[in-house]
């Protein structure tokens, strides 16, 4: 905490945004990468964007308020599913269902994060895995709403402004998804160094103290929830419109692992670890688990393992230490 | 009146299944502080070594069990001297979390490389298979044999905690582990053998339990949320505690099951909910410190 109080309070009242505009050209030019050399792979490019969203969503809560959660999942399964019943009900502009699926991801969040909130530790973590599965059971079993274990499918949504279609080719999607990334992307990074955001890290790096010096601890972490949900539902909404099809892997135990996984293997605390980690894990699991998902099991399972006992910090940490120790060299 | 006692018999030994395998969780968190999600890793490893043994070596169902709970200890112990040790008494739940959830995709995969990715029968000896009449009603013999063994594990876990110098040992460990430590109890020693205690019955409930839960290759994976919850909902480190909270869950997912099976797990988990909501250590935990 006192790392933060010293190097981190903002200076002025406003930040200007030439480091965002750095974040989102990165971004940018790394979708640019994925469009010119990989082609034919672009709705696994699209996909691989939805879940980052959920990466993003669950580091607000686990990396920036320290709340453990292996339930995650169904904030973004909820947002799937409301985008795509509106679109099957006859909504099918992208950008309201985008909306829908918004808040339908912020309600749950801020419902999940009232009840998983008040807690620490075991419990906390057994409530957030009794609420995803709450969610989970009720998508497998209200089946004349959501398509039950056959999927909730025929999700067509509409041209993006009216004028570009969603192509076979998952091309409009890519870009919707890359632009909509883009501006998450900036508007997180402002969030994060917000007075609110950089009180969330206190509360996560000492809960006791920040109550002390008189934090409302619970309300700040149940918005955060609600914020987390939001993106979350982002990503939701993005893939049931890119894919189609929602089904109940969308709010499963195992997705809310992997994301978690994919976090840790980035780095926590860090928005570009949420990335970095949500595209190193998703490549590597097109390429090994396409082979042989045993094999690709076991090697996360070491991955996992390695991370936890060689970098607790993700990968993140070894560049970060990189490039502080070159600003430094370039002050001195 | 026919139905009553077909849930109440499935309900019972359900209930005993997840007692043997919870309270080795059980106890392992409340002495070690550790979220073991890989428990029913080991439980499977049981498993897996108990049909490996039936079907490829035939021996006999009582020897198949013994060799699964010594192999899946002997299986275990690379585990605790290597990983177990550095997250013991951790505050971080995360680390614990991502440390045994990798443990457990690593065994998935590996479990599953040796011995194929298929459902695993442990086929039961003549004396357990069919039905047994008990006066008014027949029920099935094995339901039986398993309600006998979780009656067993828990009087046996009970004079073990209560009775021996093990277990006064166990009990300092669990409520001042620094203390005893001073004191010249090698919690190191308590720690390892508290460890292959709780493995042991992980493996014995997973070869006991493999009619009701049967092993597959996802089997750590499907079970983990359940015994995670029996353990939290009854409180870490209390036999009671697991014991009382393995029959409730048991009989709500089992009625569940029986009267509203669209609705059953939607109110398995809500009564999860409440109760984790209403009780944060647990029916019969106590807050550590």
């Amino acid at each position: 905490m006192t790392d933060i109080a010293l190097n981190r309070v903002p200076h002025r009242r406003s930040i200007a945004f030439a480091q965002e505009g750095l974040g989102a050209l990165a971004i940018v030019a790394l979708g640019a990468v994925g469009w010119f050399l990989f082609p034919d792979d672009l709705a696994f490019l699209t996909r691989l964007i939805g879940l980052a969203f959920l990466v993003l969503s669950l580091d607000l809560v686990t990396g920036y308020c320290g709340i453990a959660t292996l339930g995650h999942a169904a904030l973004f399964g909820a947002a799937a599913y409301a985008a795509g019943i509106a679109c099957v009900r006859g909504i099918t502009d992208p950008l309201a269902l985008l909306g829908i699926g918004i808040v339908a991801g912020a309600l749950v969040g801020l419902i999940s994060g009232a009840l998983i909130a008040r807690f620490r530790g075991l419990p906390q973590l057994v409530l957030s895995i009794a609420v995803g599965q709450l969610v989970a059971a009720l998508a497998n079993k209200l089946q004349w709403l959501t398509g039950g274990s056959d999927g909730l499918s025929g999700i067509a949504p509409g041209k993006v402004f009216g004028i570009f279609n969603f192509d076979m080719y998952s091309r409009t999607a890519f870009l919707f998804s890359l632009a909509i990334l883009v501006v998450v992307f900036v508007a997180l990074s402002r969030l994060v160094r917000s007075p609110f955001g950089l009180m969330c890290r206190g509360i996560k790096d000492d809960d006791l103290r920040a109550r002390m010096i008189g934090v409302a601890v619970y309300p700040r972490l149940v918005v955060m929830y609600g914020v987390s949900g939001a993106v979350a539902g982002v990503g939701g909404a993005l893939t049931a419109m890119s894919t189609g099809v929602v089904g109940l892997d969308s709010v499963s135990f195992e997705r809310s692992a992997e994301v978690l996984v994919m976090l840790v293997l980035g780095g926590a605390g860090h928005l570009w670890g949420a990335l970095a980690g949500a595209l190193i894990f998703q490549i590597f699991e097109h390429i090994v688990a396409a082979a042989n998902p045993f094999h690709w099991m076991t090697l996360v399972g070491l991955l996992l393992i390695g991370i936890v006992v060689f970098a607790p910090k993700g990968l993140i940490e070894p560049v970060l230490t990189l490039a502080h120790r070159l600003r430094k060299g370039r002050a001195s | 009146m026919r139905l009553a006692l077909s849930i109440a018999t499935d309900a019972l030994a359900y209930g005993m299944v997840l007692f043997i395998i919870s309270i080795g969780l059980s106890i392992m968190m409340g002495l070690m502080r550790v979220v073991n999600l890989a428990h029913g890793a080991f439980a499977m490893v049981g498993g897996y070594l108990a049909s490996y043994a039936i079907r490829d070596l035939h021996v006999h169902y009582s020897v198949a069990i013994l060799l699964a709970v010594l192999g899946t200890i002997i299986v275990s112990i690379p585990f605790e001297l290597l990983l177990y040790r550095r997250i013991y008494r951790k505050s971080d739940p995360l680390i614990q979390v991502l440390m045994t959830i990798g443990i457990t995709f690593f065994i998935i995969g590996v479990v599953n490389f040796i011995f194929g990715p298929s459902l695993k029968t442990i086929p039961l000896p003549a004396l357990l298979s069919g039905p047994l009449d008990i006066g008014f009603r027949s029920v099935p013999t094995h339901r039986l044999f398993v309600i006998a063994c979780g009656v067993v594990t828990a009087l046996s876990l009970w004079w073990l905690i209560e009775k021996t110098e093990f277990g006064i040992k166990l009990r300092a460990s669990v409520d001042h582990s620094g203390m005893a430590d001073a004191l010249g109890i090698r919690t190191e020693i308590i720690y390892a053998a508290t460890f292959a205690l709780a493995i042991g019955l992980g493996a014995f409930g997973g070869v006991v339990g493999a009619e009701i839960l049967p092993i597959e290759p996802f089997y750590a994976l499907r079970y983990m949320v359940t015994f995670l919850v029996v353990v939290s909902v009854g409180g870490a480190g209390s036999i009671m505690g697991a014991l009382s909270a393995s029959l409730l869950l048991g009989l709500a997912d089992t009625t569940g099951k029986y009267l509203a099976p669209e609705f059953g797990e939607f109110f398995f988990y809500l009564t999860v909910i409440v109760i984790v909501f209403l009780f944060p250590h647990g029916l019969f935990g106590r807050a550590h410190a």
